[in-house]
């Protein structure tokens, strides 16, 4: 067991890892931060899609003994410091891209991560972009919706709610 | 104007707030005070005799609590099933023991030998590793047919074969059926493949037992769509535990889609173990785990024909189908190819004779069951592929060829034993054709073919059963269970309301929607009213979610419930108003005595009701709480009609969507936005199905498509922005709402309209050799076909 410190939505945590302690299993079990989510095993489904040190990536891919030191933003983090919902999280509140919401905290950290690199995607480069998110719930149409909207684009002329 | 609250409305979502940031809580986010850890060794043989486990290095590895074997739960109750059907000759099915862990036999690659419950979660994987099994590898069987050989190896020794059942429906009219093809002008006959596929709720399920050892009560955190059904049959059927000393409770739970009906093993182990180690016991199940634990959904084989006169009228409808039962009857299999599928298959139409036989075959296979549609999706497959071939080999248009033969006068009773009550299958067409500009298709073909590609628009119609009910009926049907469902409704003294389902919402925002019934019928703000539903402790017995029965059915009982609130609040504001009850008016919250500016508010009332100084004590009892249990006298009948326009690329076989459109008519509709989202969900997962997604067996048992890089999960690169409407209503006749379902006609309609307008492109590109592919049309099953 090693001891591993990082930054965790602003605050500085650390803990034990083992070495094969993944970033997500550190975040849920070591953190009891559940927002982060594990879907699969084969680094297919970004559930756990988490940002760090600016870059989105798959917390089920990352050791946490790699990451000593690193800045880690999960889902818990993403509200306004007010904790009212971020621009992204209040669009698929009003959009309604989410349903039993366990994709949900991976499609908002990807599609955080997409409007930093593409502030105004259009609806194949967000298609494209959540190739790594798979949702069961929504079909994508009103997920799709909400990130455009949540970029600011006028999506009033895409089918009704 | 769209109305901005109560029935109607497009609410947001209040769970959304907590599932946006983080604040979920979902079953794997539970975590009790001296956990451990169970991890199943599973089968990695899809047959075998097991003649030894030998847990003994394994015991002595670190951290291991104790390690639970088959014979640990000998005089343990099996995994039951839920449904009895019986055969064409009046016996009852075959239905094999289910143990918790296997006994003597292994029968599907992932049957739960041995369960190692340890410290950590790793752990228990390492000790796994180091049990010593003592397995005689045994022939499989995959194939149905094959199966059904008579030197085909025996899925279940003491079985007769591996028919589980040859089910006929109905019987009595095969003789005129058969009479009717030998007069028709016309038959279309068609032999298709409803494909085996995974449900894959985005969560795995997960299972925390916990034992109080000072009380002797039981309580199960599960990932379930039905929390009192796994008491039930988990408390009387496998472990003996009496209702009051258990409680089961299904939090925030991820997704559903049938595969979190059921009773599985290791709901039933993580109880049982707590119990006997004293400790809570957590499983996670793990995405590979899933693929070999979670039953599957659909696997039937069919053969079906169509009998039409001279004048195009369908005559007689003959189907011949093999239903996967895979290796052991999960909660609700044997219903799926039968009640749930056979009573459909007049679908819209008004065919007056209808024969439907069903096979239903153990393999060597995982388990299948009920998945979104459950037996619906599988008759509107058949019979809309069917139809739109028989119109192709006649030479007239499928749209023309399907209006002729709807049914038009409700209520409709079928020859396969419903009643539709209601329904308008013209308007949904119109509507339809509205919605996709059909005029438009030929110059949309003549674009895509200057850009070398095959367009083809398929269409097709639908109709379902579901709320699934009424209990009289579905007992009478072979289920072990009732299907009502319930609700209370319990007011505060400060005017706040609580309701307790019986529901459960894992995803179709029944907190939302149910609130806004009850704020609509009293007339209070949405946010006065809290929907409680997951746990057996603070919930009266339900039945659950599936088949798309909450607002039909739960909604319903919670209308009742709140229509005996209102009749005893008015009373109460009679008194206080020093007036006649039958004069006093709820509106907006305020009882009025009719035809004056006497009132008091709802807040008045119930404080009245808990504060009781000015009240008609000995008249009416003092509080404010009500519980109602609603048993529907049918079905409700959601039906629309469905348009796929696809591409197809001619060097590949790769079909792309171009766009989809959904006419449905779910009689009143409570929340819209929920409704199409409910829609659009649906038709992913039957593109899905048409295009992209198949659970593939090798000849030996071996699962091909055991992880996200094989099994192919629609993503949003797969599929368009739907058009989905539901402007067209015909009000169910029989439940206080008027209401119907909307959770599974997405995935029922869809995947007739993918291949119809695939079938529809190769045509018009010159291939009519091509009568049918096999659903998924992957890229190289549309190459191959084209070829010829
Ligand atoms: S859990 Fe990380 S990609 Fe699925
Ligand atoms: S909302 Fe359920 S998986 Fe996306």
């Amino acid at each position: 067991m090693t001891q591993v410190t990082m930054t965790v939505n602003g605050k500085a945590v650390s803990g034990t890892v083992e070495g094969r302690t993944l970033l997500a299993e550190f975040l849920r079990e070591g953190l009891r931060m559940t927002g982060t989510h594990i879907g699969c095993d084969t680094s297919q489904c970004g559930a756990c899609v988490v940002h760090v040190n600016g870059n989105a990536i798959k917390s089920c891919t990352a050791l946490a003994l790699d990451l000593d030191g690193a800045s880690v933003v999960t889902i818990e983090g993403m509200a306004n410091p007010d904790g009212s919902l971020s621009v992204i999280q209040q669009a698929f509140q009003d959009h309604h891209g989410l349903q039993c919401g366990f994709c949900t905290p991976g499609m908002v950290m990807s599609a955080a991560a997409l409007l930093k690199e593409n502030p105004k995607p259009t609806e194949a480069e967000v298609r494209a972009y959540l190739e790594g998110n798979i949702c069961r719930c929504t079909g994508y149409h009103n997920i799709v919706k909400a990130i455009m909207a949540a970029s600011g684009q006028d999506v009033s002329a895409i089918a009704a709610e | 104007m769209p109305k901005d609250h109560g029935i109607g409305a497009s609410s947001k979502r209040r769970e959304d707030v907590r599932f946006l940031t983080g604040r979920g809580r979902y079953t794997d986010d539970i975590n009790l005070h001296g956990q451990t850890y169970v991890h199943f060794l599973r089968s990695d043989v899809a047959h075998g005799r097991l003649h030894k486990v030998d847990t003994s290095a394994a015991e002595a590895m670190p951290g291991v609590v104790r390690i639970f074997t088959g014979k640990d739960f000998e005089g343990v109750g099996g995994l039951p099933c839920g449904w009895q059907v019986t055969d064409r000759h009046g016996n009852p099915m075959q239905e094999p023991a289910h143990p918790v862990l296997a006994q003597g036999k292994v029968r599907h690659v992932g049957d739960p030998i041995a369960a190692v419950v340890a410290e950590t979660a790793a752990q228990a994987r390492n000790a796994a590793e180091a049990i010593v099994l003592d397995i005689e590898e045994l022939p499989a069987v995959v194939d149905m047919k094959k199966a059904l050989s008579a030197d085909a190896p025996k899925v279940h020794d003491d079985l007769t074969s591996n028919l589980c059942y040859d089910w006929g429906f109905v019987e009595e009219n095969k003789g005129a059926v058969d009479e009717a093809f030998a007069r028709a002008a016309h038959v279309t006959t068609l032999e298709l493949v409803n494909n085996r596929l995974s449900p894959n709720a985005m969560e795995p399920r997960v299972a925390v037992g916990d034992y109080n050892a000072g009380t002797d009560d039981s309580t199960l955190y599960t990932t379930s769509q039905n929390p009192h059904v796994i008491r039930l049959l988990m408390g009387a059927f496998v472990l003996g535990i009496p209702e009051h000393k258990l409680r089961v409770v299904a939090p925030d739970v991820g997704g559903g889609f049938g595969s979190k009906i059921f009773h599985y093993a290791e709901e039933a182990f993580c109880t049982f173990a707590a119990k006997q180690i004293r400790r809570p016991v957590k499983w996670t199940c793990s995405r590979s785990e899933a693929f070999i634990t979670d039953a599957h959904g659909r696997d039937h084989v069919t053969k079906i024909e169509l009998a039409l006169d001279a004048e195009n009228n369908f005559t007689a409808l003959r189907t011949e189908t093999y239903a996967n039962m895979g290796a052991y009857l999960s909660t609700f299999a044997p219903s799926v190819p039968t009640w749930l599928h056979g009573t459909l298959m007049a679908g819209n139409y008004k065919t007056p004779l209808i024969y439907v036989n069903v096979k239903a075959v153990f393999t060597n296979t995982v388990p299948v069951d009920a998945y979104r549609g459950a037996g619906r999706p599988e008759a509107t497959y058949q019979l809309e592929r069917l139809v739109d071939k028989a119109a192709r080999e006649l030479g007239v248009d499928p749209v023309d060829l399907r209006r002729q033969n709807f049914v038009t006068q409700f209520p409709y009773a079928t020859p396969v034993a419903v009643e539709y009550d209601t329904g308008d299958y013209h308007a949904t067409m119109d509507k339809l054709l509205e919605m996709i500009d059909r005029d438009g298709f030929e110059a949309r073909a003549a674009k895509s073919k200057a850009d070398g590609k095959l367009r083809g628009l398929g269409i097709n119609c639908y109709i379902e059963a579901c709320g699934i009910a009424p209990s009289a009926l579905v007992g009478q049907l072979g289920a072990r269970a009732g299907l009502y469902e319930s609700a209370t409704v319990r007011v505060n003294a400060t005017g706040g309301i609580v309701v307790m389902t019986g529901s459960h919402s894992h995803g179709q925002g029944h907190e939302t929607s149910f609130a806004q019934v009850v704020a609509d019928m009293i007339g209070v703000p949405e946010a006065q009213v809290e929907i409680v539903h997951g746990d057996t402790a603070n919930t009266p017995m339900g039945m659950g979610t599936y088949g798309s029965r909450s607002i039909a059915v739960g909604g319903s009982a919670m209308v009742r419930a709140t229509e005996k609130i209102i009749n005893k609040a008015k009373k109460i504001a009679a008194h206080l108003l020093e007036a006649s009850d039958s004069d006093i008016e709820l509106k907006d919250g305020q009882f009025t005595v009719a035809g004056t500016d006497k009132s008091v508010a709802w807040g008045d009332v119930t404080l009245a009701a808990y504060v009781p100084h000015n009240y008609p004590l000995t008249e009416l009892e003092p509080g404010l709480e009500e519980t109602a249990f609603y048993d529907p006298n049918n079905f409700t009948y959601p039906a629309g009609a469905y348009a796929c326009e696809v591409e197809i690329d001619p060097d590949t076989g790769k079909v792309r969507i171009c766009s989809f459109a959904a006419a449905d008519d779910f009689g009143n509709v409570i929340n819209p936005m929920i409704v199409s989202g409910q829609v659009h969900g649906g038709l992913a997962q039957g593109i899905g199905q048409a295009l992209l997604e198949n659970v593939s067996y090798d000849e030996n048992g071996q699962l091909l498509s055991a992880s996200y890089m094989d099994y192919a999960m629609p993503r949003a690169d797969d599929v368009p922005f739907y058009q989905v409407d539901h402007s067209c209503v015909t009000p169910c006749t029989h439940n206080p709402l008027g209401v119907k379902g909307c959770g599974e006609a997405g995935a029922i309609g869809s995947p007739p309209a993918v291949v119809n307008a695939v079938i529809d492109a190769l045509h018009r590109g010159g291939m009519t050799h091509v009568a049918h592919i096999d659903m998924p049309l992957t890229p190289a099953r549309v190459w191959s076909a084209m070829q010829g």
